[in-house]
């Protein structure tokens, strides 16, 4: 019986294509919309995942302070007033995982015919680990290599391949500015971070050896930045304020001065590329409802004018035996096959341009089965709510009137 | 003789109009047997449209009782007179009233998909009460591909699918002209030769003279019922 009736609904579907088209409209609007928005979100929720994960989680990072000099300023991380000892102590702090100090500069680097000019990065071993950073050729130095102050160094992709070429790095002595170096291990591969630099375009080497060869420091011990990971996501806030009171403790800052360091959220940049698209996806989630919303009563309005003109139909199937629950099951399907295929057509819809936007943007899309599952739930929620009262007022016909009905 | 198929008792309807409760039929007392062909006869406005719509369970009356195939349907529920017009009457109508979007084969095995009769058995009902009225070639055809004394056939074997016990045609030839009218009155005739109950709505006498037996209505009331008298030659 509900086969006879679907084939029916289908029928009286076929029967007024252009109309049927035009009520689907809405719902391919909405439905496409839907699945854009869950397209775009999930993607953007995914690349901000990578990208925290390459940079590794729960970082924050601690910046000396600037100095001003005849007036002019010097930015952050200009001031020496970062130390080891402040690391050090950082590090005996709870709820934090790593702590490395940090000395980095844009550096010439020479191997054989070739140069190429690198970031370089002087740190601690922790550095690596807080970062999530594997050594996939070779071996990475170890502390003992910090204290003595040895010139190794662990590079990037993009530094082995400008560099070395087809050439195995590891074993290799090249130069970063005069100094040479031995080339030890070679990192995995990160690709870009939030702002687009090339993560693998880098030369790692132990802090110390980096503060007396590389970059040469006011004061013995000093460096630019401090790099801190926390325990945990939770653990961010408290470490966060935890580093600051220490901070201003050992640099013996009186109460209602300012810092003399900064400190910088990294996983901060990647939430508010986050909350950006989430923005996106509100408005696009506000399109949908109304368009669902516009379609459902487009729905309904020609629901209602299709019970009107068929009451005469309706009274004849009344007349031979058709309960008002048949009347008003066959108005409800054909109310929900239209949103049904209003709906696959929305889904197909916005899963091209979904792909689409996908191919000309660069922007990350994720589809995913549970896009096409709320569709179809959201279709016959659609399509059950709004034909429901068009169903039930033909359902409720006076048979003697609807036979008699011109 | 038989338990009738139909009786009626004091079975009155009124209708609320804005001048107030308009009785459109005043106590009616009828039985109705197995196998008889009855024409109710009378002018407009005679009580005999709601009389029919009574015994079609398309109304329910406001006083009096109604007894269909003995079972007392006066005061049922909506469902079960849907069950009853599906399975107990027939309906042939004035205006054929075939759906026009369905082929004829389907239009006759309609009644059957209410009755939850599978799709191969429904089939094969609808050809053969086609075959029976002499249109089974036209089975995958629509409506208005053929004409209205051939859909008015259409509608009898629609009637006739669900075997019911007994047939209401309300002025069947009203819309027919007179020729094509005498060919579904021979189709009534030879269904009541096959024992079939009929129950003919008309004002025009000749049409009457068909049946065996004649009620006249006026003004709510049954003023007349005599058997046909054979028609002067």
């Amino acid at each position: 019986m509900l086969k006879a009736m679907l084939g029916e609904a289908w029928l009286a579907m076929g029967a007024n294509r252009l109309r049927t088209a035009l009520t689907m409209l809405g719902m391919v609007i909405g439905v496409g919309a839907v699945v854009i928005m869950l397209a775009i979100g999930q993607g953007a929720q995914y690349a901000v995942q990578q990208t925290i994960s390459t940079m590794g989680s729960n970082l924050f990072i601690v910046l000396s302070g600037s100095f001003t000099t005849s007036g002019v300023r010097s930015g952050s991380a200009g001031a020496p007033t970062l130390n080891v000892a402040d690391a050090e102590a950082i590090a005996e702090l709870d709820g934090i995982a790593n702590v490395a100090p940090t000395h980095q500069g844009t550096r010439q680097l020479v191997y054989g015919s070739q140069n190429w000019s690198s970031q370089v990065i002087g740190t601690t071993p922790d550095y690596l680990d807080a970062r999530a950073w594997n050594v996939v050729n070779g071996a990475a130095f170890g502390d003992s290599d910090v204290r003595s102050a040895t010139r190794v160094a662990l590079i990037g992709k993009t530094v082995a391949e400008n560099l070395f070429g087809d050439e195995d790095p590891v074993g290799k002595t090249m130069r970063i500015q005069q100094s040479p170096f031995v080339v030890i291990g070679v990192l995995g591969a990160k690709g870009q971070n939030l702002d687009g630099r090339d993560q693998d375009d880098t030369v790692i080497i132990p802090l110390s050896t980096a503060q007396r060869k590389v970059f040469g420091t006011p004061f013995l011990g000093s460096v630019r930045m401090i790099m801190v990971q926390a325990e945990s996501a939770e653990a961010m806030a408290r470490a966060e304020t935890d580093v600051e009171a220490l901070l201003r403790q050992r640099h013996r800052l009186r109460e209602g001065a300012p810092n003399d360091f900064f400190t910088r959220n990294l996983s901060a940049a990647a939430e508010s590329e986050a909350e950006t698209t989430r923005t996106m996806s509100i408005l696009l989630g506000a399109i949908a409802s109304i368009s669902l919303l516009v379609g459902g009563i487009g729905i309904m309005n020609i629901m209602l004018v299709s019970v009107t003109e068929r009451t005469r139909e309706i009274g004849i199937r009344m007349a031979i035996g058709a309960r008002q629950a048949d009347i008003l099951t066959q108005f409800l399907l054909e109310a929900i096959m239209i949103s049904f295929a209003g709906c696959l057509l929305g889904l197909l819809l916005g899963l091209a341009i979904a792909l689409g936007i996908n191919a000309f943007t660069g922007m990350v899309v994720v589809i995913s089965g549970s896009a096409a599952l709320i569709a179809f739930a959201v279709a016959a929620t659609v399509g059950i709510f709004f034909g429901w009262y068009p169903a039930r007022k033909a359902a409720q016909l006076d048979p003697i009137e609807a036979l008699r009905y011109q | 003789m038989a338990e009738p198929v139909i009786r009626v008792a004091g079975l009155g309807k009124s209708y609320a109009t804005a001048a107030g409760l308009f009785p459109a039929l005043k106590g009616v007392d009828l039985a109705i047997h197995p196998g008889e062909y009855i024409a109710i006869m009378g002018p407009s406005g005679s009580g005999k449209s709601t009389f029919m719509n009574l015994l079609g369970c398309l109304d329910t009356p406001s006083i009096g009782e109604y007894w269909l195939a003995g079972e007392n349907v006066a005061h049922l529920g909506n469902d079960a007179l849907a069950r009853l017009r599906n399975r107990t009457l027939g309906f042939v109508f004035q205006g054929f009233n075939l759906l026009p979007r369905m082929s004829l084969q389907d239009n006759v095995a309609l009644p059957l998909v209410y009755a939850g009769v599978d799709k191969e058995t429904r089939r094969a009902a609808a050809r053969r009460l086609l075959d029976k009225v002499g249109l089974g070639q036209y089975a995958e055809s629509l409506p208005s591909r053929i004409s209205g004394g051939q859909q008015q056939r259409v509608a009898i074997a629609r009637a006739l699918v669900n075997a019911p016990r007994l047939i209401l045609a309300d002025e069947p030839t009203g819309n027919l002209d007179s020729h094509t009218s005498e060919e579904i009155m021979r189709l009534f005739g030879e269904l009541n030769g096959e024992g079939i109950t009929i129950v003919l709505v008309t004002h025009e006498p000749d049409i009457a003279q068909h049946a065996k037996r004649q009620v006249r209505f006026l003004d709510g009331r049954i003023v007349g019922d005599h058997l046909t008298e054979p028609a002067p030659c």
